[in-house]
């Protein structure tokens, strides 16, 4: 009987606890953002202005579902549920604590990158479907922004394979009792996180929507909950690559006195909040600045930290 | 198991006549990326994970987003497909399908002399022994390869850098 209740409730509950998270965010965001930039935020319905979020998808839920008659249907419709799809799946393989996580796979990282990429497809396939010259552009930045950053966020990750000797995150987590892989890999981290950012198209880069030249970029033609489902997988990414970076790089579950799921919860929101940071205090660059400093920068520190990652583990063996 | 198998297998088969028999590019596309992952998961069925994520991250994450990049930028419309659905008169492609269809036959009945259970209870091929078999057994093939792609990129980045005026610094800037 438990056998078939404990993985269901953590199917379910890492699924309903991932969406809430997500939908609470979009309130969060604003409220932390308020609070740097000195103004209230959200803060007029409910307690702490809490019940935006119900206010905000009533309104989502209510609004228009608007197809443009020039956009090519079946994409159009297919492209926002491919963000939510696998960023979902993306939380699969996270180990949220010993007894807590979906499926404890041995190619895990490969399955989170792999489904990073396929996550792709949702915004250059919006920006293609609708049909709208804002959005192709969207498209095509994003298209070209997401595989340049996989490319070293990959790489980026190596350093942490190579010290655990192992794809599964299980294990990556286990490895990490005698010190915390930040230390040892802080440049991969480093790596990591910007393209994480670069990835979830988040402020710093969010080129494929910058709204100062091309209106809302891929999601110009998107409304509804359509435009809800883009708005969620966004913030879905944000956390699930918080939660990736805890489990890589700050030890996942480990930690003194609190119960494991305690600091994997803390370490993550900790993370997010560096986010938001992020996005209060950078200026959005220029798109070629974008490309070359994935290109020129990022990708060599990648492989620097690769190669010396490699060179110190054969001569300590 | 056999029947997720053959459930994938023919995920995988009707995708890739549909990338074949799509008017759309970007529709033709689409089925591709559903042909790739149907392949990945049968890879995966067959005891090799780590194969698999490689399908899904390298064809369907990397190369065919370039794929679907390039259509975005031609950006082709409704006269695009016009002129597909006039390419594929049966005078075209039905001898290709008779010869297809000799092969495909031929294959069936090869499979079922075979009895075709080795692939049942093949053990798991992991990171560890890809890499291994890529650097000792396979290492001249990987290399080669490596060098062809090498030489592929500096050919592509020669044709693309055009001449040294100023609208290829404006180009650049893009």
């Amino acid at each position: 009987m438990s056998a078939v209740w404990i993985p269901l409730a953590n199917i379910f509950g890492i699924l309903i606890a991932a969406v809430l998270l997500a939908a609470l965010l979009t309130w969060g965001e604003r409220r932390l953002l308020g609070f740097w930039q000195d103004r209230p935020g959200p803060n007029r319905v409910g307690p702490f202005g809490l019940l935006q979020v119900v206010a905000d998808m009533i309104k989502l839920f209510f609004k228009e579902d608007f197809v443009p008659r020039f956009a090519d249907i079946p994409v159009f419709v297919l492209a926002p549920t491919v963000v939510m799809a696998t960023m979902l799946l993306g939380f699969a393989v996270i180990p949220v604590a010993p007894q807590i996580g979906v499926i404890d796979l041995n190619v895990g990282l490969l399955f989170f990158l792999a489904m990073s990429s396929i996550a792709v497809y949702s915004v250059m396939l919006g920006g293609y479907a609708s049909n709208n010259k804002y959005a192709l552009l969207g498209g095509l930045r994003a298209g070209a922004q997401t595989v340049s950053y996989e490319v070293f966020m990959g790489l980026s990750l190596m350093g942490v394979v190579m010290m655990s000797g192992s794809f599964n995150l299980r294990e990556i987590v286990q490895a990490q009792t005698e010190g915390w892989f930040i230390i040892p890999q802080f440049v991969g981290f480093l790596v990591f996180f910007i393209a994480g950012i670069a990835e979830s198209h988040r402020l710093p880069f969010d080129l494929p929507e910058a709204e100062h030249e091309l209106t809302a970029g891929f999601h110009t033609e998107y409304s509804g909950m359509k435009f809800g489902m883009f708005f969620v997988g966004e913030y879905l990414s944000v956390i699930l690559i918080s939660s990736l970076i805890t489990t890589l790089f700050l030890g996942g579950w480990l930690g003194p006195w609190l119960p494991p799921v305690v600091w994997f919860c803390l370490k993550t929101s900790f993370l997010v909040m560096l986010f938001i940071l992020m996005r209060a205090a950078l200026p959005r660059p220029r798109y070629d600045q974008l490309m070359q400093f994935g290109w020129k920068v990022m990708l060599p520190l990648a492989l620097a930290n690769l190669l010396l990652t490699g060179g110190i583990l054969l001569w300590n063996q | 198991m056999n029947t997720v198998f053959y459930l994938t297998a023919t995920i995988a088969v009707l995708a890739t006549a549909m990338v074949i028999f799509s008017r759309n590019a970007v529709h033709a596309l689409l089925y591709l990326i559903i042909s790739l992952l149907a392949t990945a998961i049968i890879f995966y069925l067959l005891g090799a994970p780590f194969a698999a994520a490689l399908e899904v991250i390298v064809y369907a994450g990397a190369i065919m987003v370039l794929m679907v990049f390039v259509i975005m930028m031609l950006n082709q419309g409704d006269a695009a497909v016009q002129q597909e659905s006039q390419w594929l008169q049966p005078k075209s492609w039905f001898g290709p399908a008779v010869l297809a269809a000799v092969l495909l036959l031929q294959l069936i009945l090869l499979l079922d002399s075979e009895a075709a259970a080795n692939t049942q209870g093949a053990h798991a091929v992991g990171a560890r022994e890809v890499g291994i078999a890529l650097f000792s057994r396979y290492v001249l093939a990987v290399e080669l390869a490596s060098m062809l792609l090498m030489a592929g990129l500096v050919g592509a980045f020669h044709l693309a850098r055009g001449k040294h005026t100023k609208s290829a610094e404006r180009d650049h800037a893009i």
